[in-house]
């Protein structure tokens, strides 16, 4: 296989952490919370996959088993953290910036203490083959897509049918659009809040679990991950708040941002190492763009919620 | 025909911290009924049915329906109990369709079908006369398409105890005509349907009972056909009103304003204005009417420098002939300019001009009143920020109608709000608030605005009482022009009389008044001349005193010729 084709494929591996997270951050967005507790909550994903792998990786639990449960890990840990965000923006009404922040602060520092603790030999060496089923052994660049992988466009494109395509994603917009209406007819808007949040903060979780295992499959995996949190914010807007566009905006994220060191690569282009920072910040360069084609454009369906970072509060007059 | 009971509340209490909104309300509705519910602003209309909808619950008191009780803790109860509540803002989401909003929160077994849906609701649309676009999005529609959709929402869902919280504040007459109609065919149809309103006539027309509230308690229940007006007001009010507006002639009108061929296109690039022309003359209130949105708020901001116009003039005409210039709105700059110009002549000289002259100098003469204008000022304020507007003496006043978001800043005390006029005032980059205080406390005694005191924020102050300080503040400016954007929307029948008595001494000192209002009685009862504004063009300016209800209404909803011509 050439060249482009194997960098296209590690461009979609690379992709699948954005995608969950920011399959993760719509689903939150579109009840109207901008959680910005997503790059802790990706780590936290991380570490909690990890802390079951650690415990179980040398048993003799059958692999689909041990993938499954190391799954389970890292959407628990996530989904906690996912609880006490909703706890404090939903029921307390902290404002959901500072939350978000301190989340990650917290969910960065606490992932970093976990994984030094532990032993790669054990939750990474083993249990790594198991996550790249179906390709496992493989020799070519489609050995990268593991089972993890999978799971992520299936996610995004459920995502996508469940906003678009159900009454409870109608709801759930609704909520996020305006809640004081969703409250007005019936839904209830706590609840809707706490299980988009709750959801969301598990698949994003996953996605630096995948970054942890699969993508990298390496011991110093976890100290990069917290800036793949941040990228898949803005790959939020890229996408227009819709998640199977999250494949898509995925993939030109992977590819803009690993495209310094392939660009290093290819002999015909001469770019040299101190040049390389420079590149990384191509995604963020392309989302401003795109905040720019749409806010031009200015058509109201690809405008973020409207009621997004905003608490409701029935009874305020 | 023996009625039948519909709903019952029995001494409804609620309070919201320490104050009492509702005090041992009393309230029955039967079927095929239509009852008004009346009273003043404040008066706890809203919160009562509020407490039926399911968004508020009740401290006390008991609520039946059809002779059972029943607890009412949300909206999806007050659904279940087929009550329906068509709020006054309206609650739909901007971004759905019609039919994706009716659908909204209903529970039914099976697939989410819209094309059924689209079908269900044009099966209601029909039954009750209305007209409405199932896949129309709600952004793009007018207010009244928006209240169809919500009047559709709740029957789609069963209901059959309707609430309209203010229904007509937003219509024209025509389109209240018609929700008047529709209302009537769902009585026939056995429904029961609660108005609140504050507007008599409307309850004259189309209610068959009277409920009326004062201060949060039930004073009385009236058969709409044994009352009048006055009876009406004097319960609602608890003392005898008189509803007449004064009109005063004016004194010696002169043109103090005039608009020429004014267009202007909005951000989105959308005529908002199309060539209006008018002139506003001194000692006359000149009424704006139009349906909401008819370009009067773009047009007022014209004048006042907010928006960057496409065409045409605003002419200012002050009346200076002979009189002294002053430093009070103009800056030792802007005289000096005048004076290059030849504006000025002395008592005992012919021309002023300040050549070679020192500032401390020609302060000194102006301030001693030595320099006469000529002639009156002519000035043409297009394109002027309010900054320069101010700065080139024109003391212009703008109400704006969004009080607390352009008039006043909701989290400052009346003290500072006060001295967003005069905060330029004061030495050495030092505030002077020795002034605007006394000023903010004279507001509070002239204008009896109920406050705590002049540094309480005043986001916290009731509706008319916010109002009170905005138009004070903009009284105490001493305008030559005063505009008025809806100043009385949301006011009770006292705070109105006091703002349209304020406005009418605004008149009767000269200065040239511009209402924009919504209620075409008023606009009749309080205006010298009313210009009527459709899709952003004028349709006719009428003589209030002799022009009707119905023929303003026309004008409101016709296309006009000017607009027709530039649509082509």
């Amino acid at each position: 296989m050439n060249i482009w084709l194997n960098f296209l494929i590690d461009s979609l591996a690379f992709g699948a952490t954005f995608m969950y997270g920011s399959t993760g951050e719509i689903l939150t967005e579109k009840a109207g919370h901008l959680n910005l507790g997503i790059p802790g909550i990706m780590c936290m994903g991380g570490a909690g996959g990890c802390l079951v792998l650690n415990w179980i990786g040398k048993s003799a639990l059958p692999p689909f088993l041990i993938v499954i449960l190391g799954i389970l890990g890292s959407l628990a840990l996530a989904m906690l953290m996912g609880l006490i965000y909703s706890f404090l923006t939903v029921t307390l009404r902290a404002n959901q910036n500072v939350t978000g922040l301190a989340l990650t602060t917290f969910g960065v520092g606490l992932m970093k203490v976990i994984m030094s603790k532990m032993d790669a030999t054990v939750y990474l060496v083993g249990p790594k083959q198991m996550y790249r089923w179906p390709f496992a052994g493989r020799q070519d660049s489609l050995q990268c897509l593991g089972v993890l992988f999978f799971l992520a466009v299936i996610v995004a494109l459920c995502a996508s049918w469940v906003l678009f395509r159900t009454k409870v994603g109608l709801h759930l917009r609704a909520v996020g659009e305006n809640p004081a209406t969703a409250d007005a007819v019936g839904i209830n808007v706590t609840r809707y809040k706490y299980v988009a949040t709750c959801v969301g903060s598990g698949i994003a979780g996953l996605g630096g679990f995948y970054y942890i295992i699969d993508y990298m499959a390496s011991q110093e995996a976890y100290l990069s991950l917290e800036s793949f949190g941040w990228l898949s914010i803005a790959l939020v807007i890229f996408a227009l708040w819709r998640p199977h566009l999250t494949i898509i905006g995925s993939t030109v994220f992977g590819f803009l941002f690993s495209c310094s060191s392939f660009i290093t690569n290819v002999s015909w282009i001469n770019v040299t190492m101190a040049f390389k920072p420079v590149l990384k910040m191509l995604p963020y360069v392309v989302t401003i763009l795109v905040l720019i084609v749409s806010s031009v454009r200015n058509k109201r369906e690809n405008q973020p919620p409207a009621s997004l970072g905003l608490s409701y509060f029935r009874e305020e007059r | 025909m023996e009625k039948q009971l519909a709903l019952q509340m029995k001494g409804i209490t609620k309070r919201f911290g320490s104050v009492l909104a509702n005090d041992h309300v009393d309230l029955d509705v039967y079927r095929g009924e239509i009852l008004a519910v009346l009273g003043e602003n404040g008066c706890g209309k809203t919160t009562l049915m509020n407490m039926i909808a399911g968004i508020y619950y009740p401290d006390e008191g008991q609520v039946l329906i059809d002779g059972q009780e029943v607890v009412i803790r949300s909206p999806k109860d007050a659904f279940d109990h087929k009550i329906g509540m068509i709020h006054q803002h309206f609650k739909l989401v901007d971004l759905f369709t019609a039919a994706e909003n009716i659908v909204l929160g209903v529970r039914e077994q099976g697939a989410y079908n819209l094309k059924e849906v689209n079908t269900r609701v044009a099966g209601i649309a029909e039954r009750y006369g209305f007209h409405l676009d199932p896949a129309k999005k709600v952004y793009d529609m007018s207010v009244s398409e928006k209240q169809t959709v919500e009047i559709i929402k709740v029957l789609y869902r069963g209901a059959d105890i309707l609430i309209l919280d203010e229904p007509t504040a937003v219509l024209t007459p025509q389109e209240i005509t018609r929700l008047f109609n529709v209302l009537r065919r769902m009585k026939e149809d056995g429904k029961s349907i609660i108005i609140i309103t504050h507007k008599l006539n409307e309850v004259l027309e189309v209610s068959d009972r009277v409920a009326i509230l004062r201060k949060g308690e039930h004073i009385a229940t009236v058969n709409t056909a044994e009352t009048d007006e006055a009876a009406l007001t004097e319960m609602m009010v608890g003392k005898k009103v008189d509803l007449n507006i004064d009109r005063p002639e004016p004194m010696n009108p002169a043109v103090r304003l005039e608009v020429r061929d004014l267009s202007l296109k909005n951000a989105e690039g959308i005529q908002v204005l199309r060539n209006i022309s008018f002139e506003v003359r001194s000692g006359e209130i000149l009424g704006i009417a139009g349906i909401a949105g008819s370009g009067q708020r773009e047009l007022l901001e014209s004048i006042a420098g907010l928006q960057p116009l496409e065409s045409g003039e605003i002419i200012f005409h002050n009346p200076k002939k002979d009189k002294p210039v002053t430093f009070f709105h103009k800056s030792l700059k802007r005289v000096k300019e005048l004076a290059a110009q030849d504006a000025f002549h002395d008592v005992n000289l012919n021309g002023v001009s300040f050549r070679g002259m020192s500032n401390k100098a020609i302060r000194k003469w102006v301030e001693s009143g030595g320099v006469l204008f000529r002639e009156d000022e002519i000035m043409n304020l297009r394109n002027k920020t309010p900054l320069e507007i101010r700065e080139l003496g024109v003391r212009l006043s703008f109400v704006p109608e969004d009080r607390l978001g352009m008039g006043l800043v909701g989290s400052m005390g009346i003290t500072d709000n006060m001295m967003l006029r005069s905060y330029r005032k004061g030495h050495a980059g030092f505030l002077d608030r020795k002034k605007p205080q006394a000023l903010a406390e004279e507001i509070i005694r002239e204008l009896e605005v109920v406050t705590p005191g002049v540094s309480t924020p005043v986001r916290r102050l009731s509706g008319g009482n916010v109002q009170k300080v905005l138009v004070g503040r903009e009284i105490a400016f001493t305008p030559k022009v005063l505009m008025a954007a809806y100043p009385v929307r949301g006011l009770d029948i006292n705070s109105s009389y006091t703002i349209y008595h304020l406005l009418n001494r605004q008149k009767e000192n000269g200065v040239a008044v511009i209402f924009v209002g919504e209620d075409l009685d008023v606009l009749l009862a309080l205006c010298d001349r009313i210009l009527v504004m459709n899709g952003g063009a004028v349709t006719g300016v009428v003589d209030a005193r002799q022009a009707t209800k119905e023929e303003i209404g026309l004008m409101m909803t016709r296309t006009s010729r000017e607009g027709r011509e530039e649509d082509r």
